[in-house]
């Protein structure tokens, strides 16, 4: 009998447990899991604020999810060592622990910058797990200024969730434009614009310089006063375990299409690892959780001994605020090219290189975006569809009747 | 001249959720969306009253209703008639219509009542006791021969066997589409009944059906050639038809396309113009070098009818034909329907079955003749009620179309000749011809004929008839109400009470 | 199992499907009631090709769902072949709509994603689609499976 256990709890170790059992009955699942939660996803936290969801709804799997998977959850306990050679982990206890088949799902951790004076400041957060997120909840009042610094996909989630439960919210970016590893300048201003219509306040280009008590002075000289501080800069992927013990790290934990790392039976899946995106054949850290699950799962089976390969991962992003959705996937390729329309309510915004879509950006109008996230993610050559009625709006029936008669026919 | 529209469409605005279904189904694009005022217009100049609308409404918000805007009232000059006046006024044309003669001229069908058993000659439970429907059409031997062994002779005229006396008559391939013939095909075959070609060849899809197919030769011998003889059951001449007697059919070359001309074996485009007359038919001797010309293609492995529309002469035509080799007459009354006649003809020419029927029958048994022939009736059977009214005044069995065309969904619009038929069935349109799904329509007509053979014999048992063979001719079985002594006198049977 | 399969030789583009879809998920018992004057989010949709071929577009209820892996709530999930969605946990980020090949997940008109669900929620027994399908374009039925197009 097998002995599995998994580092991490999020989404990729529930991928990972469940790829196991689709192929391992049997074998025995141990999850190391930091936080005291069941998995959730930890974009949920902003919708939790927003009430959208609540601590109960937000469980990702059912109530019975670890008993029926036969896995065994360490709550509050984290691996510090990894022995490939012996295959063990030692735990924060000291614990040891004998394994067969690993996987490193440690996820990222949020990076905050060197910033002069952050220590003066008495309220601030990260914005990463539940805790984080009930701390928070605890700080705001109707009358707190918030201030966000990061205008990325988790800064801005946070101030949507924020929105109404505050004063005010100011969000500041070093970067030029909000959503800035997503979007380019035309729809970035499109979101800002509508983030700014809804009462969220920007200061772009500039970052906090040094911070004395309640106010950031920025680097462009003005000053922000505020209640509650978070901090959304950026995360990085938690690598260290596996860098500690030899195993292959860049930016992220590089593994290859089966989830496997550079050690023997070590396996890695989620946001701390590195891999490929073909959409712009490149190696590249993308925190993403559909990608999270599926390397998960992936890992799982082939840590149970059948065969799964994620070979077609790409970059891609449902982000929505206020509202007004936003849809990005691939890349935008050097020398490509784009086909835009667009107007008060939305953009599109499609990259295609040497015949095929590479990528888009797509705000305001999202229906049945995954048909184009199939054409990059199959990489369709667009002479075989009829790409000409696929700009104007994503259909099958501009795949041709063959691929129609493929997917309506049989099942699939 | 504009008139007013015959018909209005009265949408019921508190009930329309503007899906659009009816602008969606309508081919004479009798309806529109209005985006700006978010409404559903309507031209009902257009409007045949097919009810395709109507019956896909979702919510029940449309009816068709016939308009009250009416020219004054004059009994002689009716509205219609005044309307058609101003139309050839117009047009200088010869007005067109579609499917039987509608006009209020005597059914005598409705006329006739049939007969139950009561105490003696007790009446039969179908659902208890076998119940014979099954007919077969062809010449009858004149008596039992023996072979010098003493063994019955059973060389018998090559017989159709109908598992009941029904069959679907003659529409081409043209003048409805491939869909409806579809349906009839499989239908028949299901069945174990005929559905018959029309004057427009057999599509080779439909060889597959050949041994439920009645094949057609008409007079513009349209897709006739070796291999269609041989593909059917059974060869029909055409030599007139109950809704335009005296005179031939005309497909426009607008109807001529694809497989169609192909069929028919004409150039596409082409009007395909059947003659009035076949120009080698002039007498009975014409008629039987036909018949035989045809048992001989077909190694007389066939049995050959003869259809004749029921005119005045009928009785004497009948006796004739039953004289030229033919093995089956089929008689065609003045109410069948059409794809497409000159009104005046159809509406005035020709008469009724029921009385052709009877005299036909009549006249071949006096003349000792009745079994040299079987004979089907056809123009307007709308029931199993017909039918067995039919078999007990002498028909050996039944043509059916238009209640055909009904259970595949023609809702009786009159309009076949324009071919924009919105149920798919009198068209060529693509769109529209896939409009009539063969699965269902082919499902329905089983349906239809499952029930009318259910009723057949209830009505059988009623009588204490427990074999359809036993009915044929069996006037006894009938009486006559509100009838003239003539109408009496003709048609065989005793008036109610008698 | 049984799923939708559209038979396009037969549709007739009237999209009937998609107002008895948006009706049976409707919750109401008049269709009126449930559909007039409002903008429907069917689960079916009618497409059109370029021959003026039409068909219907609903969840093919894919053995390996893509939607179902990428659900960041866990609101989807297969119940006996049939991919659900919990509505409860659904908090509307739509990835599903971005990674459906099918386009077959659609956002509900408040935000949230919704997607057939084979009639099994509602009362309809036979779904809607198929059930007032004029034309037996749409059936429920088994067939074999065939490999995901690649």
């Amino acid at each position: 009998m097998k002995r599995y256990v998994i580092i991490g709890n999020g989404v990729a170790a529930a991928g990972c447990i469940e790829g196991i059992r689709a192929v391992d009955a049997d074998g025995s699942i141990t999850v190391i899991s930091a936080e005291q939660y069941p998995v959730y996803c930890r974009p949920l936290i902003s919708y939790y604020l927003e009430q959208k969801t609540d601590l109960q709804r937000m469980h990702y799997r059912g109530e019975s999810f670890y008993a029926e998977h036969h896995a065994d959850v360490l709550y509050g306990r984290s691996a510090v060592e990894i022995h490939a050679d012996a295959k063990e982990i030692v735990l924060d206890n000291g614990d040891v622990y004998p394994y067969d088949e690993l996987c490193c799902c440690t996820g990222s951790a949020p990076f905050v910058p060197p910033m002069q004076g952050l220590d003066t400041v008495e309220n601030k957060f990260s914005f990463m797990t539940i805790d984080d997120t009930l701390a928070l909840e605890k700080a705001v009042t109707p009358e707190s200024r918030v201030l966000i610094i990061g205008a990325g996909l988790i800064g801005l989630k946070c101030a949507e969730g924020l929105h109404g439960r505050v004063k005010n919210i100011t969000v500041c970016d070093l970067a030029p434009r909000v959503l800035s590893s997503i979007l380019d300048d035309k729809c970035a201003a499109m979101m800002q614009k509508h983030l700014e219509a809804n009462g969220i306040s920007f200061l772009l280009g500039t970052s906090a310089k040094e911070f004395q008590g309640n106010k950031a002075v920025m680097q462009n000289g003005a000053a922000v006063d505020f209640d509650v501080l978070v901090l959304a800069v950026g995360v990085r992927a938690n690598t260290a375990i596996i860098k500690a013990a030899g195993g292959a790290v860049e930016r992220g934990v590089l593994v290859d299409d089966a989830c496997r790392t550079s050690l023997e039976a070590v396996y890695a899946a989620g946001d701390c690892t590195q891999y490929h995106d073909i959409s712009s054949d490149t190696i590249k850290v993308m925190a993403l959780m559909p990608n999270a699950y599926m390397q998960g799962h992936t890992a799982g089976v082939n840590m149970a001994g059948g065969t799964a390969l994620f070979d077609n991962a790409i970059p891609m992003n449902s982000i929505g605020f206020f509202g007004l959705h936003c849809h990005t996937a691939g890349s935008q390729p050097e020398g490509c090219e784009m086909y835009e329309e667009s107007d008060e309510t939305h953009i599109k915004r499609l990259f295609v290189k040497d015949g095929r879509l590479t990528g888009f950006m797509l705000i305001g109008k999202t229906h049945r975006t995954g048909i184009y996230t199939a054409l990059i993610r199959n990489q369709t050559p667009l002479s075989t569809v009829n790409f000409e009625r696929l700009k104007i709006e994503p259909q099958l029936a501009a795949m041709g009747s063959a691929y129609r008669g493929k997917v309506l026919k049989g099942a699939v | 001249m504009n008139f007013y529209p015959e018909f209005e469409v009265v949408r019921n605005d508190s009930r329309c959720i503007r899906c659009r279904v009816c602008e969606r189904q309508c081919a004479n694009e009798v309806h529109w969306f209005d985006a700006d005022g978010s409404v559903m217009l309507s031209d009902e100049s257009k409007c045949v009253n097919c009810q395709r609308c109507v019956t896909l409404c979702p919510t029940r918000a449309l009816k068709i209703v016939k308009s009250d805007c009416r020219l004054r009232e004059n009994a002689n000059y009716s509205d219609q008639t005044i309307k058609e006046i101003y139309r050839q006024a117009e047009t200088g044309g010869v007005l067109l219509s579609s499917m039987g003669n509608p006009n209020p001229l005597p059914v005598y069908w409705d006329k006739i009542l049939i007969n139950a058993s009561q105490v003696t000659n007790p009446p039969i439970d179908p659902l208890r006791e076998p119940m014979e429907t099954r007919v077969f059409l062809g010449k009858k031997p004149d008596r039992i021969t023996r072979n010098e062994d003493g063994s019955l002779n059973t060389k018998l005229a090559p017989q159709l066997t109908l598992s009941m006396p029904v069959m679907f008559s003659a529409m081409s391939y043209g003048s409805i589409s491939y869909n409806a013939h579809a349906s009839l095909a499989r239908a028949a075959t299901a069945l174990g009944i005929y559905y018959n070609t029309g004057e427009g060849g057999l599509h080779e899809d439909f060889y597959q059906y050949g041994k439920n197919t009645i094949v057609q030769v008409a007079s513009g011998r349209f897709g006739v050639h070796k291999d269609y003889l041989e593909a059917g059951a059974a060869i029909e001449i055409k030599m007139g038809q109950g809704a335009k007697p005296g005179i031939g059919g005309h497909l426009p070359g607008t109807k001529a396309v694809g497989d169609v001309s192909k069929t028919r074996m004409i150039p596409e485009g082409s009007d395909a113009i059947s003659p009035a007359p076949h120009h080698d038919i002039y007498s009975i001797e014409d008629l039987r070098q036909l018949v035989y010309s045809l048992k001989e293609a077909t190694e007389y492995r066939l049995p050959v009818i003869v259809k004749v529309a029921a005119v005045h002469n009928i009785a004497a035509i009948a006796s004739g034909i039953a004289r030229s080799g033919a093995d089956i007459i089929a008689i065609d009354g003045f109410r069948g329907g059409t794809g497409a006649a000159p009104t005046r003809i159809r509406d005035n020419v020709g008469i009724p079955i029921e009385l052709a029927l009877a005299a036909v029958d009549k006249r071949l048994r006096d003349e000792g003749i009745r079994n040299n022939v079987s004979i089907v009736c056809g123009g307007s059977v709308r029931s199993a009620a017909d039918v067995v009214k039919a078999i007990a005044l002498g028909a050996d069995a039944c043509y059916i179309a238009t209640a055909a065309c009904l259970a595949m969904g023609c809702h009786l619009c009159r309009s076949c000749h324009t071919g924009k038929c919105n149920w798919g069935i009198a068209t060529q349109r693509p769109d529209l011809v896939k409009r009539l799904n063969p699965d269902l329509g082919s499902q329905r007509l089983i349906n239809l004929m499952d029930a009318w053979r259910h009723e057949i014999k209830e009505l059988m048992g009623g009588m204490g008839i427990n074999s359809i063979e036993a009915l044929r001719g069996n006037r006894l079985m009938l009486r006559g109400v509100g009838l003239t002594e003539k109408e009496l006198e003709i048609l065989g049977i005793s008036h109610a009470g008698e | 199992m049984k799923r939708i399969y559209v038979k396009e030789e037969w549709c007739l583009g009237c999209h009937l499907c998609e107002y008895n879809c948006a009706f049976a998920n409707s919750g109401m018992t008049d269709m009126v009631k449930a559909l007039r004057g409002k903008t429907i989010y069917p689960r079916i949709q009618v497409e059109t090709d370029e021959n003026g071929i039409t068909y219907a577009v609903s969840c093919r209820h894919c053995t390996d769902p893509v939607c179902v892996k990428s659900c960041i709530a866990g609101a989807l999930s297969v119940q006996n072949g049939v991919i659900e969605i919990d509505h409860s946990k659904c908090v509307g980020c739509l990835t599903c709509v971005l990674v459906c090949p099918y386009g077959a997940v659609i956002e509900d008109g408040s935000g949230v994603a919704q997607k057939c669900e084979l009639c099994m929620k509602n009362s309809c027994g036979t779904p809607a689609c198929v059930k007032g399908c004029p034309n037996g374009a749409i059936v429920y039925e088994e067939r074999q499976t065939v490999s995901a197009p690649d």
